[in-house]
């Protein structure tokens, strides 16, 4: 391990793949990838293969995510956001078991990386924006425009709301990326107090601790804020305020 | 951070093993490495189309089925439970219905049992009363009879009591009045 708190953040090429002069390389990142998906996959797929009628407790787990994600759609899309359901449910445990897997130890945070929570944020915009220009044709750009106001104010209201507009992936994209560096860097340079401080090197393993109690919280919280942004974008994809 | 315009297709990092080694900058903060983009990049969308996939087309379907199932089943018992419950309510109006028939009919037959029996005794004691009202009527009738038998009998009887009582207080024997008349 280096002794760089950021260090845990290099990308590893652990298969090098290229396309023509493209490198697709298969890295750490691309190995905790393929695990989150593995994972979800069997938690879903092999506790409700035989499904029980009084669940066990994966099976509940199961379960739960599911109902979770499908109230969080129904309550904040309504009944036309059912078919977003999948969408939003592959986001919310992606971004989740990432957050959670980057917790164990010697393994990588994928979501520590702007370049994949931009991805995934402008992914989760640009969607949105089309499924409002499908749903409402030129009628979606009056979302620039609230309703009511004093026609006046429109050279000031229109710019302002498309630049909010605009800063919704990168603000998406930022919250989780920044959450997840700023935990990780700081969880590391506590450790590498431990040593130098000899005697007192408890006290920031006590403090380490306490923090990753707090990281489990954020990991779960920035899955859930992730998920319930990206359903409040479709809902205004889909109502138009 | 080396080049930044042609970053996605970075020449220098064609040999891995250059790559593994962290340059200055991207030591710096990794996460500015313009060179991992595209392999990240690419294994996210790979990674999260198949996560998409699964779960729209195999994990989803599965769970919610399993949770349907015991909703499902949950109602179905539910709906036996009540109409359980609304039978066993039929059979207990039932089961009070005929209980109280029943009472009634005990307390209709105890009424006319009763009614008979006091019908019965009322008969008797007239029987009885009138039996002896009878039997006082012959005994008085019997009674008066002897009285009189015994009137005319004392007629026969005081001439012969006088002169016993005679004979008795002066000591001699009185001839009979016929005699003494002599």
């Amino acid at each position: 391990m280096s002794a760089s708190p950021l260090a845990q953040f290099l990308i590893t090429r652990l298969i090098p793949l290229h396309i023509g002069r493209y490198d697709i390389s298969f890295t750490n990142a691309s190995l905790l990838m393929t695990i989150i998906v593995a994972l979800i996959t069997l938690l879903l797929v092999a506790t409700t293969r035989r499904a029980a009628l009084v669940p066990g407790r994966l099976q509940s787990v199961a379960e739960l995510s599911y109902e979770f994600v499908a109230g969080m759609v129904r309550d904040t899309i309504g009944s036309e956001g059912e078919q977003y359901f999948p969408l939003v449910f592959s986001i919310f445990m992606f971004v989740l078991f990432a957050n959670l897997l980057g917790l164990v130890p010697y393994s990588y945070t994928v979501t520590s990386q702007v370049v994949v929570t931009f991805a995934l944020a402008i992914f989760v915009v640009g969607l949105a924006t089309l499924v409002g220009l499908l749903r409402h044709r030129f009628h979606f750009f009056s979302f620039f425009f609230p309703p009511g106001a004093p026609i006046l104010l429109a050279p000031i209201l229109i710019p302002v709301e498309i630049i909010s507009y605009l800063s919704r992936p990168v603000s998406l994209s930022l919250r989780l990326f920044a959450n997840m560096m700023a935990g990780h860097t700081m969880m590391a340079v506590f450790a590498g107090f431990v040593v130098a401080l000899g005697f007192f090197g408890f006290l920031p393993i006590v403090a380490n601790a306490a923090m990753y109690a707090l990281e489990l919280v954020i990991a779960v919280l920035q899955a859930y804020v992730f998920a319930i942004l990206t359903c409040l974008y479709l809902y205004d994809a889909i109502h138009l305020h | 951070m080396r080049s930044s315009s042609r970053s996605w297709s970075c020449s220098s990092l064609n040999d891995p093993g250059e790559a593994r080694d962290p340059h200055a900058l991207n030591a710096a903060m990794p996460q500015l490495d313009v060179s991992t983009y595209l392999p990240q990049l690419f294994w996210l969308a790979v990674t999260f189309f198949a996560l998409y996939l699964l779960m729209k087309f195999v994990a989803l379907p599965q769970v919610g089925a399993a949770i349907a199932a015991r909703r499902g089943r949950i109602e179905e018992d539910l709906a036996a439970a009540a109409s359980l419950k609304s039978e066993a309510q039929t059979a207990l109006a039932a089961y009070e219905k005929s209980l109280a028939a029943a009472r009634s009919e005990a307390q209709a037959l105890i009424r006319e049992g009763a009614e008979r029996l006091a019908a019965e005794a009322a008969e008797r004691h007239r029987e009885l009363a009138q039996r002896l009202a009878e039997e006082a009527a012959a005994g008085e009738r019997e009674i008066a009879a002897a009285k009189e038998r015994a009137l005319a009998e004392i007629g026969s009887l005081a001439p012969d009591l006088a002169r016993t009582v005679v004979e008795k207080l002066t000591g001699s024997l009185l001839s009979a009045p016929g005699a003494a008349a002599e």
